[in-house]
C-alpha cells in the first residue's frame, strides 16, 4: 500500500474529502518550502503537491508562472526538489508528497535514476503534465519497479475511450481538470465538473481528484460533494506572491486560506 | 553510417508522430483529443480533391508559386567552384517561405468550421504570414509575440495589426519565440473550441510537423523540377537555413530519396558555438522534450531551457524540428552553424553581387553555400532556399553599422 492509498483509504473512512495544497518547490526561495510544507500538513493539508521548478510552463496560468521563475533564479533543480521532500520526511512520515512538474528535468535526469532517487527521498507520486500515456511506456516501467505512483491528468475534452485507457495506466489517484484552461483560470462549472465525474468513475475504483480554478473555501465545499480530493495551487501561490515584501507573512497567509478550505469541506 | 531506401524517409512519422526517437506528442491531457481532431481532418483533407484544387489555386495566385530557380551566376563566379542556384522563397506574397504554410493552415481551419486563429511569432514573419490569410478569410487573429521581439520587430508589429490582428505581448521567460509558443498554448488549451493554432514551423505536438512539413513541401517540389528543366540535371547539394526548420524540410524532403544529393542544414553559431551565445540545438545541444515533442534542444544540465542568441530572430529558437533531429542522427543531413558575423558578410555579398537583399536568416544559407561551392567544381550545382527578403532587417543591419534609420 502507498501512502496516498493509506491516505485516501483513511479519510475514506471518516467520511472525508482530500484536500491537496500546491506550492511551487523553492518559491520564493528555497529555505521556505520544508517548513512551509510542515505547516501545510498542520493547517488540515492531506496531500501536498510540490511543483518541480520549469522554464517553460505550459500549462500553467501567470500566477504559478512567476512561482517557476522566482524559484528558478535560485537556480532550484529536480534533484533540490527531492532533497526538500527528504528533509521534510525527517519530520513527517505520514502525509503524501506528489510532484508536479514538467517532462524535460525528468528525462535530463533519465528515468530509471529519477524513479529511484523520487522513491528514495520520500516522494509518494509524480504528476507529469506533459507525458500522456501513450508515450509514458518506459517512465511506467520506471516508476512501477520502484513502487512510485504515476498520476494523470484526464480534462473535459477526453473522450471515453481516453478516460479508459488512463485509468488504466494511473495508480494512486486520477486527477480531474476541472476547466479548459491554465491552472488558476475561470470558476469550474460545478454541474459540469460533477457529470464527468461521474463519467469517470465508471472506469475507475480509483479516487478522483479536482483541480483548477478552485479559488476559496466555497468553491472548494462545493466541489469536495463531487471529487475525493480538491486540489487547490494558484490560490496559496498568489498568497506567497503578495507577501513578498514580508516573507513572515506567507507561511501565516497560506495556513489561515487552507484551514478556511478544510472548514468549509469538513462542514459536508 | 545507413544511408536508407525510398521507403524508410517517406514513411515517417509513424501514427504516433515519431521520427525515430524524435516527435511524438507530449501535451497536457486538454489536448490531446483537439490535436486527434486536428489530425483526423488532415489527413482527410490531404486526400481531398478540393481542398487540394483549392489550396493549389491560392498558391498560385495568392502566394505568386511557383517561385523561381535562379542561377546566382556573379555570386557563383566571384565564389568560384560550383553553380550556385537560387530557390526564391522571398518573392513570395509577405516576403518568406511562411505563407506557404498558412494558407494551407487556413484552408484547414475553414473546412474544420473554426472561426478564430492564433500563432506565435518570433521575428514576426510568421505572425504576418497568419495575419494575412486571417485578413483574407475574415477570421480573428491573436497573434503571441514576445515582449523583447516586439521591440526590436517594430515594423512587422504594425504590419500584423494594419491586417486586423492582435498583438499580444509576452512577458513571461525570456520573452522571446519559446515564451510566444507557450502562451500561444494557452490560448489554445482556454479556447479549444472555437480556435485553431497555426504553427509556423516543423515542432510542436503530432500532426504539426509532418503537417508544415507537407504544406512546406511545395518548395523542394518545384526546385526538383526547375533544376533538371534549367540545368539538364539535379543539384550535388542542398543548403537551407534551420531555425524551427520549415524552410529547409520544405526544400529537403523531396529530395531525401536522391542519394547523390548532399543535405547541408544550416544553423545559427551567433556569438560562435565556444561562446555559448547561439542557436544550435542539432550542432551543441542535446535530445529532451519541449512545445510537444521530443528532438535536440538548447538545455543546461537540469533539463531547464536556456535561452539562445542569434542576429536573425527567425533563427533565434531552442528547439528544432524533430525529422530533422531524425535527419542528423542517420546521417542522411548534416548540420552546421554560421556565425553572426558570417552571416552579416553573406548578406553583403548577395546583395552587392546578385541584387538581392536576403533575410538575416538565409544569409546563413548563403554564408555557408557559398563555402562549400568553392571547395566544388563549376560543373557541380548547389542549390540554397533564399527563404526570405531582407526588407525586415534594415533596422538590424544599419544600426550594426551606425546608421539610424
Amino acid at each position: 500500500m502507498s501512502r496516498i492509498s493509506d491516505c485516501f483509504r483513511h479519510l475514506a473512512a471518516r467520511h472525508k474529502t482530500a484536500l491537496i495544497g500546491f506550492i511551487t518547490a523553492g518559491d520564493p526561495e528555497p529555505g521556505i518550502t520544508v517548513p512551509l510544507m510542515h505547516a501545510m500538513a498542520d493547517a488540515g493539508a492531506d496531500i501536498i503537491e510540490l511543483g518541480v521548478p520549469f522554464s517553460d510552463p505550459m500549462a500553467d496560468g501567470p500566477v504559478i508562472q512567476r512561482a517557476n521563475e522566482r524559484a528558478l533564479r535560485h537556480g532550484v533543480s529536480l534533484r533540490d526538489v527531492m532533497d526538500m521532500v527528504r528533509e521534510f520526511r525527517m519530520g513527517n512520515q505520514d502525509t503524501p508528497v506528489v510532484l508536479m512538474g514538467y517532462l524535460n528535468p525528468v528525462e535530463a535526469l533519465g528515468y530509471a535514476a529519477f524513479a529511484s532517487q523520487a522513491k528514495d527521498s520520500g516522494v509518494d507520486g509524480v504528476i507529469t503534465v506533459d507525458m500522456p500515456p501513450e508515450e509514458a511506456g518506459e517512465y511506467l516501467t520506471a516508476m512501477r519497479s520502484e513502487g512510485v505512483d504515476a498520476i494523470f491528468l484526464l480534462a473535459p475534452t477526453s473522450g471515453q475511450q481516453r478516460i479508459s485507457g488512463i485509468c488504466k495506466a494511473a495508480s494512486g489517484f486520477v486527477y480531474y481538470v476541472s476547466l479548459k484552461g491554465t491552472t488558476g483560470a475561470a470558476t469550474p462549472v460545478i454541474g459540469e465538473v460533477a457529470a464527468k465525474v461521474s463519467e469517470i468513475r465508471k472506469h475507475t475504483n480509483l479516487p478522483v481528484g479536482v483541480g483548477f480554478g478552485i479559488k476559496d473555501p466555497e468553491s472548494a465545499q462545493a466541489m469536495a460533494q463531487v471529487g475525493d480530493a480538491v486540489i487547490v495551487g494558484s490560490v496559496l501561490v498568489s498568497k506567497i506572491e503578495n507577501s513578498l515584501d514580508d516573507p513572515q507573512a506567507i507561511t501565516p497567509a497560506v495556513v489561515r486560506i487552507l484551514s478556511d478550505m478544510r472548514s468549509a469541506m469538513d462542514l459536508i | 553510417m545507413p544511408i536508407s531506401s525510398r521507403n524508410d524517409y517517406h514513411d515517417l512519422p509513424d501514427q504516433g508522430g515519431h521520427f525515430g526517437p524524435y516527435g511524438g506528442l507530449f501535451v497536457a491531457e486538454t489536448l490531446m483529443e483537439p490535436l486527434a481532431e486536428l489530425r483526423a481532418a488532415y489527413e482527410r483533407y490531404m486526400g481531398d480533391a478540393d481542398f487540394l484544387a483549392e489550396l493549389d489555386n491560392d498558391l498560385a495566385s495568392y502566394v505568386g508559386r511557383p517561385s523561381p530557380l535562379y542561377f546566382a551566376e556573379r555570386l557563383s563566379r566571384e565564389t568560384g567552384g560550383a553553380r550556385i542556384f537560387l530557390k526564391r522563397e522571398d518573392l513570395n506574397h509577405t516576403g518568406a517561405h511562411k505563407v506557404n504554410n498558412t494558407v494551407g493552415q487556413a484552408l484547414l481551419a475553414k473546412r474544420m468550421g473554426k472561426t478564430r486563429i492564433i500563432a506565435e511569432t518570433g521575428a514576426g514573419q510568421h505572425g504576418v504570414a497568419t495575419a494575412t490569410v486571417a485578413a483574407r478569410l475574415g477570421f480573428e487573429c491573436v497573434v503571441y509575440m514576445g515582449a523583447v521581439d516586439i521591440a526590436r520587430q517594430e515594423a512587422n508589429v504594425y504590419r500584423m495589426k494594419l491586417l486586423g490582428a492582435k498583438v499580444v505581448a509576452v512577458d513571461s521567460g525570456s520573452r522571446t519565440l519559446k515564451d510566444a509558443l507557450n502562451e500561444a498554448m494557452r490560448d489554445w488549451v482556454t479556447n479549444i473550441d472555437n480556435t485553431f493554432y497555426i504553427i509556423g514551423t516543423v515542432a510542436g505536438p503530432h500532426p504539426y510537423p509532418v503537417m508544415v512539413r507537407d504544406f512546406q513541401s511545395v518548395i523542394g517540389r518545384e526546385a526538383r523540377q526547375q533544376i533538371f528543366a534549367q540545368a539538364g540535371r539535379g543539384p550535388d547539394a542542398l543548403v537551407a537555413c534551420v531555425g524551427g526548420g520549415s524552410n529547409a524540410i520544405g526544400l529537403f524532403y523531396p529530395f531525401l530519396s536522391d542519394e547523390g544529393v548532399g543535405i547541408y542544414g544550416v544553423e545559427a553559431a551567433g556569438e560562435g558555438l565556444a561562446t555559448g551565445r547561439h542557436a544550435a540545438p542539432l550542432c551543441a545541444g542535446k535530445s529532451g522534450v519541449l512545445h510537444g515533442n521530443r528532438t535536440y534542444l538548447m538545455q543546461d544540465e537540469n533539463g531547464q531551457i536556456i535561452e539562445t542568441h542569434s542576429i536573425s530572430a527567425g533563427l533565434d529558437y531552442p528547439g528544432v524540428g524533430p525529422e530533422h533531429a531524425w535527419l542528423k542522427d542517420t546521417g542522411r543531413a548534416s548540420y552546421v552553424a554560421v556565425t553572426d558575423e558570417e552571416a552579416l558578410d553573406a548578406f553583403h555579398q548577395l546583395t552587392r553581387t546578385e541584387g538581392i537583399i536576403p533575410a538575416l536568416e538565409s544569409s546563413h544559407a548563403i554564408a555557408f553555400a557559398t563555402r562549400l561551392a568553392a571547395g566544388m567544381t563549376p560543373d557541380q550545382i548547389v542549390l540554397v532556399n533564399l527563404s526570405g527578403r531582407g526588407d525586415k532587417d534594415m533596422h538590424t543591419v544599419a544600426s550594426l553599422d551606425g546608421i539610424k534609420i
